[in-house]
């Protein structure tokens, strides 16, 4: 029987037949992993030797003062090894990966965070490694795709559908139906099938209970709300978990676009776009037209830009238990440049839709409240996209004077 | 339903034909005609795709004739339409194929209904397996449709057992790992296999994955039911036009 997991109406175990044994097999090894005091530790002491854990909580002192208001706290996920969260949930799989006794992973990228993650546990686990990546993205983060290579990873571009994650998802499905026995999947967020959502929060939980003792630590309460951007929803999950049932409201922040009444978005759970739906091996909200095909989504950030969110964030939506907004384009642009003026930190495009919903709603809180706002990643390494994203005249004509130089 | 008119037909022949097409590739009128000429060609019968986005089990061809069907404007009511325009012009047994959002987002009850209403016999749902599929195996039987379900290389015995007491009119073997449309060496292992499926169900089993000519098919006589040629087909006509269609059937017997 495949063990399926349901998070409400969410969740499931949508498999083909033929990975049915592949589910088993890795259900059982998660499974004894959770059940062994070890594993866990085994986890942390990896990440705190590869990866510089626990991660830093910033006073964001600067933004404090400007908005008047609120406590500012920024959890810096971003300076994880490769720089950003992904490398917790990779770097836990990859363990599981040992445990069962395979020789190579494979992995979808959207923005290449996750490929680039992926391929650091391979190399260093000794694993053979492919990376599945959509046409669109390959072109938009050539330098992701560059270190993904230099470190002997397989990049593979997806030429079907939209050319995007989503396609790149369904491609990393048609690799492991034909390579199952020496491979395990590496899916980077809280989606697909059972028993992804809950494994991958379960290496992602580390972020909220270091987050959780380092605010208590440091001002002896709670913050009175968090916040984090949400495309599969791994990050926000990861933070949120530390402090559910707590009276600390939960902010998950989608990909705005160019505007909710645009069509030209990723939001599904905080716009009127999303509806329940079952693909990719699981039922949640997904931006799909009425016959249930998938749409096309938008946004600057392209780990954001997926038609599908955790069944866990779509339940925790029905519970009331976090709150979705969604923040634009462009006033993810303005948060990200007020955050890197104010304060010297640079948080991916990505994260800046978190601290974009912050900046708007800090005046709905006083002096004796603190936010909490998770930087899942950096931004300085995505250099040619929020270049582009600002148009940066001198960058361009710096681009253009390499080109020559290259004799394009 | 479905079960008995096989077994009448395998009292006539060795080996049963399926094929398969993605509704709306090349174009609706199309998927007509080349209905019409496998019919003409002794198919005995057919499995009609609905084509979806995310058509995660299916190969490179049949991917891009989902797609294409998609962006040719495909609707459901389009393929309703020429579902039942099949089963009002030909005695054969028609299947439809699809992903289960399909079916989930039109209402399952709804979309077994038409299916029963338009003349199909059965459906075959690669991402549902019985555990998630209740709602629709009830579905199923009230309509009295056949839920083809699927084994593959890497089913164990009882789970083959399991899956069968839920399968009606044929079991589909996935004659591989992997996906749809990649070539196939057929051997003492699917020989093997197919054994094995037997000792499990009492339904006729149908082989498909990678079936692309005549010597195929002769080795499967005796050892399967049914052979589904799938890609090949599509292949064929993109290489060699509709017409072609009608040949290639009848080079496989």
């Amino acid at each position: 029987m495949i063990e399926r997991r349901y998070y409400g109406e969410f969740g499931g175990a949508y498999i083909p037949e033929i990975l049915v044994s592949t589910f088993e097999q890795l259900v059982a090894a998660f499974n004894d992993a959770k059940a062994d005091p070890d594993f866990w530790k085994e986890y942390e002491n990896i990440m705190a030797t590869y990866s510089c854990r626990p991660t830093p909580l910033t006073f964001a002192e600067n933004l404090t003062k400007h908005f008047k208001g609120p406590r500012f706290y920024i959890k810096r996920e971003d300076l994880n090894h490769t720089g950003a969260h992904k490398t917790n949930n990779v770097m836990g799989q990859g363990l599981l990966v040992k445990r069962m006794g395979k020789s190579r992973v494979i992995a979808e990228t959207g923005a290449g965070q996750h490929g680039v993650a992926t391929a650091t546990m391979a190399a260093k686990f000794g694993l053979s490694c492919t990376i599945y990546m959509g046409e669109v993205d390959v072109a938009r983060q050539r330098p992701n795709v560059f270190w993904m290579e230099r470190l002997g990873a397989h990049v593979l571009p997806v030429r079907d559908g939209t050319r995007i994650l989503k396609d790149a998802i369904n491609e990393a499905l048609r690799d492991w139906t034909t390579n199952m026995d020496d491979t395990h999947y590496v899916l980077g967020t809280a989606c697909g099938a059972h028993p992804y959502p809950e494994m991958v929060s379960y290496f992602q939980s580390i972020i909220g209970q270091e987050a959780r003792m380092q605010i208590l630590d440091r001002e002896g309460k709670l913050p009175s709300r968090i916040y984090a951007c949400v495309g599969g929803g791994s990050n926000a999950l990861g933070i949120f978990s530390g402090f559910f049932d707590e009276p600390v409201e939960l902010v998950g922040v989608e990909a705005g676009g160019k505007g909710l009444d645009t069509g030209q978005h990723a939001s599904r759970l905080a716009s009127n776009n999303g509806t329940p739906g079952v693909a990719q091996g699981y039922k949640t909200y997904f931006l799909q037209n009425r016959e249930g095909q998938m749409k096309e989504t938008h946004s600057v950030a392209a780990g954001l830009d997926y038609v599908g969110v955790s069944p866990i964030l779509a339940s925790l939506r029905e519970e009331g238990k976090v709150r979705f907004e969604a923040a634009t384009d462009r006033e993810v642009l303005d948060a990200f440049s007020l955050t890197v003026e104010k304060e010297g930190l640079i948080p991916a495009l990505e994260s800046s839709h978190a601290f974009a919903q912050a900046f708007k709603e800090a005046n709905e809180l006083g002096e004796g409240d603190i936010i909490l706002i998770n930087q899942s990643g950096r931004g300085d390494k995505d250099i040619f996209t929020i270049a582009d994203a600002f148009c940066d005249p001198q960058w361009r004509k710096f681009i253009q004077k390499k080109a020559e130089e290259y004799g394009a | 339903m479905l079960e008995t008119y096989l077994r009448n037909r395998l009292d006539e022949k060795e080996i049963l034909l399926m094929t398969h097409i993605v509704l709306g590739y090349p174009s609706f009128d199309d998927s007509f005609r080349i209905i019409e000429a496998m019919v003409a060609s002794g198919v005995d019968l057919m499995e009609l795709q609905i084509p979806f986005s995310e058509p995660t089990a299916d190969g490179p061809v049949i991917v891009h004739a989902n797609q294409r069907s998609l962006e040719g404007g495909a609707t459901l009511k389009d393929c309703f339409y020429l579902v039942e325009k099949a089963t009002h012009s030909f005695d054969i047994p028609f299947l439809i194929m699809s992903y289960y959002n399909i079916l989930f987002r039109y209402g399952v009850r709804r979309f077994v209904a038409d299916m029963s209403q338009g003349g199909i016999l059965g459906s075959i749902i690669p991402d549902l397996p019985p555990e998630e599929g209740q709602e629709y195996l009830d579905a199923m039987q009230k309509h009295g449709l056949a839920p083809i379900l699927i084994f593959s290389p890497t089913t164990s015995l009882d789970r083959m057992r399991y899956i069968s007491s839920f399968g009606k009119g044929f079991i589909y073997c996935v004659a591989r790992k992997g996906v749809t449309g990649s070539n196939t060496k057929f051997s003492e292992g699917s020989a093997t296999y197919l054994t094995k499926c037997r000792k499990s169900t009492s339904l006729p089993l149908a082989l498909g994955f990678g079936i692309k000519e005549k010597s195929d098919i002769d080795f499967l006589k005796g050892k399967a039911d049914i052979a589904v040629i799938g890609s090949q087909t599509i292949r064929i006509m993109e290489q060699q036009g509709v017409d072609s269609v009608r040949n290639f059937i009848c080079s496989l017997r």
